[in-house]
């Protein structure tokens, strides 16, 4: 059976895959950001996934105007990266895993999140400057990515409530997946940013730190936030926040925070990240190194944790607006 | 289109953010060709017909008078009050040779040097640009939710008529 492990948020500004790209992560202006993802990097490196579902959003490079899918889930086999004006970013194409995302696709269209599905596109900065922030620069990504893009460029995007509700369904569609995999689930773009207008360079620090508290703890918090709140507190393109919350609809209630990070700037941004892990997970990481060998626990703990699963799932039940099928 | 000034929208809580244009549906139709137009750029022929005689090349596309005087000027603020999306007119940028942030200052009526050195400084501060109806206080996070009943969830699926 499938399962999530942990969620990942980061931001996506383009400036970031551009240092990469033109070799000026060693510049001290750089420098304090890639040095907030070296922690990152180690823990990618221990958790192994053997997918990444990524919540990212496109800027013009796949859609255009003639197209604006509200949510659309990669599907196929592969995703070239897009040419977004300079040229494709020199970085390895994102192999996707088709079965697990149709899995995912016909799962929740039937639990009413009517999709987007897309067999063909290319993938801009929005989705691999975070890989290359959690992964490096490998020749090749070292696990398939299956990217969900969601429109946060013409408004309305999806609500917090629908964007967390989705995360939710995958979940659920995820631990209905047969084949033993553990996935990681990334939620990008933020944190508080306005790139266009005269209010352009906006960053509000108080709202991104109180934004980050309550995704680890009190996300019901964050999920009933109407968006004019978001672009009035956080920028016009701070609106990108909604994408964080399919992340966190993906895991447990309870989830222990593995790490932050946070910047400014990156170019017109305030870089944001967090590392949350699923409780499950995060006891596995501080067994002793003896036990390593174990990687499946006992029946009864699967069976107990199965359990545990469905009381946090039925609780997730009570919130106000879901009609559960169970 | 000349002329005829378009009917005037219902007010838009978002419309209260200072600076900002929100890129919305309304927005999306009226600048669909601003936005085509800037996406055509990504081609590398059609950056070199576009440079080559601006006004010819955009001959191609619909635009109103004022989408066109304001492509031609450079004008992206007002590109984006007739429609345009800051990701689309980013390439106009592009093809000019621009650096983003070089468009953000001029977005913003300051040059590249002063914009990054506030953004160094921790950026534009929220406080005071939160609101043109209350420029000082703190608005109160939008709570409205729209009232409309659900009146027609209420009918009988039959009629009301009975045999």
């Amino acid at each position: 059976m499938a399962k999530i492990i942990a969620g990942v948020s980061c931001s996506h500004v383009p400036a970031i895959g551009a240092a990469i790209d033109n070799g000026k992560t060693e510049e001290p202006y750089w420098k304090r950001v890639f040095s907030g993802f070296d922690k990152s990097k180690e823990w990618m490196a221990q958790a192994k996934p053997d997918v990444v579902i990524a919540i990212y959003n496109d800027h013009a490079s796949a859609f255009s105007v003639e197209l604006i899918p509200t949510f659309a889930l990669g599907c196929a086999a592969e995703f070239p990266p897009a040419d977004e004006g300079w040229g494709p970013r020199p970085v390895p194409v994102v192999k996707g895993h088709p079965q697990l995302a149709s899995h995912i696709a016909q799962s929740v269209i039937l639990d009413e999140f009517d999709l987007t599905i897309v067999n063909k596109m290319e993938v801009d900065h929005g989705l691999t400057v975070p890989l290359n922030l959690m992964f490096g620069s490998p020749k090749q990504w070292p696990c398939p990515v299956i990217p969900l893009a969601v429109n946060v460029v013409m408004f309305p995007p999806p609500t917090g409530h629908r964007c967390f509700m989705l995360g939710r369904a995958i979940r659920k569609a995820v631990q209905s997946f047969p084949e033993d995999l553990r996935v990681v689930v990334m939620g990008t773009g933020g944190m508080s940013h306005q790139i266009s207008g005269p209010r352009a360079g906006l960053i509000n620090s108080k709202f991104d730190g109180a934004f980050l508290d309550n995704l680890t703890k009190d996300p019901e918090k964050l999920v009933r936030m109407p968006h004019v709140e978001y672009m009035r507190e956080a920028g016009a393109e701070g609106i990108e926040m909604v994408m964080w919350l399919v992340m966190r609809g993906a895991l447990d209630d309870k989830v222990n925070e593995a790490y932050r990070f946070y910047t400014v700037p990156a170019s017109n941004t305030a870089v944001g990240h967090i590392i949350l892990e699923n409780k499950a997970r995060a006891r596995r990481t501080r067994r002793p190194s003896s036990a390593r060998g174990k990687l499946r626990p006992a029946a009864k703990t699967r069976r107990k944790r199965a359990a545990k699963r469905r009381r946090a799932a039925a609780q997730g039940a009570k919130h106000r607006d879901v009609v559960r099928s169970k | 289109m000349t002329g005829a000034k378009q009917k005037q929208a219902p007010q838009k809580e978002y419309d209260d953010i200072p600076g900002t244009f929100v890129f919305d549906a309304d927005r999306s139709r009226q600048g669909y060709h601003i936005n085509m137009f800037c996406m055509s750029l990504m081609k590398a022929e059609n950056r070199k017909a576009f440079k080559a005689n601006e006004a010819e090349y955009l001959d191609r596309f619909p635009l109103t008078p004022e989408q066109r005087q304001a492509i031609l000027q450079r004008n992206y603020n007002r590109m984006l009050e007739l429609g345009g999306n800051i990701y689309f007119t980013a390439k106009l940028g592009a093809t000019d040779g621009h650096s983003f942030q070089h468009m953000a200052a001029v977005m913003t009526g300051s040059t590249q040097e002063d914009y990054a050195k506030m953004m160094l400084a921790g950026g534009r501060s929220i406080e005071g640009n939160r609101s043109k109806s209350k420029p000082e206080g703190r608005t109160k996070p939008a709570s409205r939710k729209p009232s409309a009943k659900p009146a027609s969830k209420r009918r009988t699926r039959a009629g009301s008529k009975r045999g």
